[in-house]
């Protein structure tokens, strides 16, 4: 499968999407001014990963900031992945930030696959 | 041109740190955002807080981008007309917002605006649980939280209020205030 490389912008997500390497993370900031454009790609990329997909997916997000269309498409992105077998998320947020905390343990409370909560 | 220092001074008197007055876009977002971080890095001040002003700016600057086209003023050759001010006060930062709406959309703006005023933290966390999952993204591209998330980040109620403009316009007022100390 090819791999999604998108480079980080000051509105818009780093996102590496890599079967081969085994690598899967949304790291950075997302308020892009439209949500469901930037993101189609990546729900593209997972729908079709899911038909082919490895043992066992790790998936991370590790944002700093995203705003409520963002996080609508994270809501989305979750559930495409629930389509994916074996797969763990692991939500990293910074020790000190509660609120991103909070909005973690939210999506854990809204999905059914294993999601873990990691603070650095 | 003595309205250069009265404008000074009203900004002083009301603790005004930051205007925009004019068309809002999501490059000019972005700058305000860029602004308005520099200014908090440089005061200091506490990474939660800091992270709270971000956001509330964010869905307010992105609520009048997506919204604000509703009216037009030909007569002044102008779109998108409306305004963007931070207010810094001793024991807490506000986010306040202006732009035009129609009056037919006012009474489902009030009605959403009271019912997240009448929840307390742990309802507006089911409120935006509930949206979140029923939700699809307008036209526009909004998800329809973006009134409730302020709530959440403000942790106060939220002050609006509409002034007449003509007929078929009002002007919508926003102040989302964000304490310095929890």
């Amino acid at each position: 499968m090819e791999i999604l490389n998108i480079e980080g912008a000051e509105d818009t997500p780093k996102i590496i999407l890599d079967k081969g390497n085994g690598i899967f993370e949304i790291s950075g900031r997302s308020l892009p001014e439209d949500c469901a454009e930037f993101y189609k790609p990546v729900l593209e990329w997972i729908r079709s990963y899911s038909g082919d997909s490895n043992a066992s997916t790790d998936f991370v997000f590790n944002l700093e900031y995203f705003n409520t269309a963002s996080s609508k498409l994270i809501l989305d992105i979750l559930s495409a992945l629930n389509d994916v077998k074996g797969t763990t998320v692991f939500w990293h947020y910074q020790e000190d930030d509660e609120d991103m905390m909070e909005a973690g343990e939210e999506y854990r409370d809204l999905v059914e696959m294993p999601f873990e909560l990691k603070s650095y | 041109m003595e309205f250069i220092y009265d404008l000074h001074q009203s900004m002083m008197t009301n603790n005004v740190i930051l205007i925009y007055e004019g068309d809002f876009t999501q490059e000019t977002t972005k700058s305000i955002l860029t602004m308005a971080e520099r200014n908090l890095e440089s005061s200091g001040e506490e990474s939660t807080i800091k992270k709270r002003i971000f956001n509330v700016m964010v869905e307010a600057l992105q609520n009048i981008v997506k919204h604000s086209d509703e009216t037009e003023c030909p007569e002044r050759g102008r779109h998108h007309s409306a305004i963007f001010l931070i207010g810094n006060e001793q024991s807490r930062y506000s986010i306040m917002s202006g732009n035009p709406i129609r009056k037919e959309n006012m009474p489902g703006l009030k009605a959403s605006l009271e019912k997240i005023n009448s929840l307390d933290k742990e309802g507006l966390k089911e409120l935006y649980k509930e949206i979140i999952k029923s939700t699809t993204l307008s036209d526009k591209g909004g998800a329809g939280l973006g009134f409730v998330d302020m709530a959440r980040k403000s942790g106060e109620k939220l002050e609006w209020s509409f002034v007449d403009v003509d007929a078929e316009s009002a002007f919508f007022c926003l102040k989302v205030n964000i304490a310095r100390f929890k």
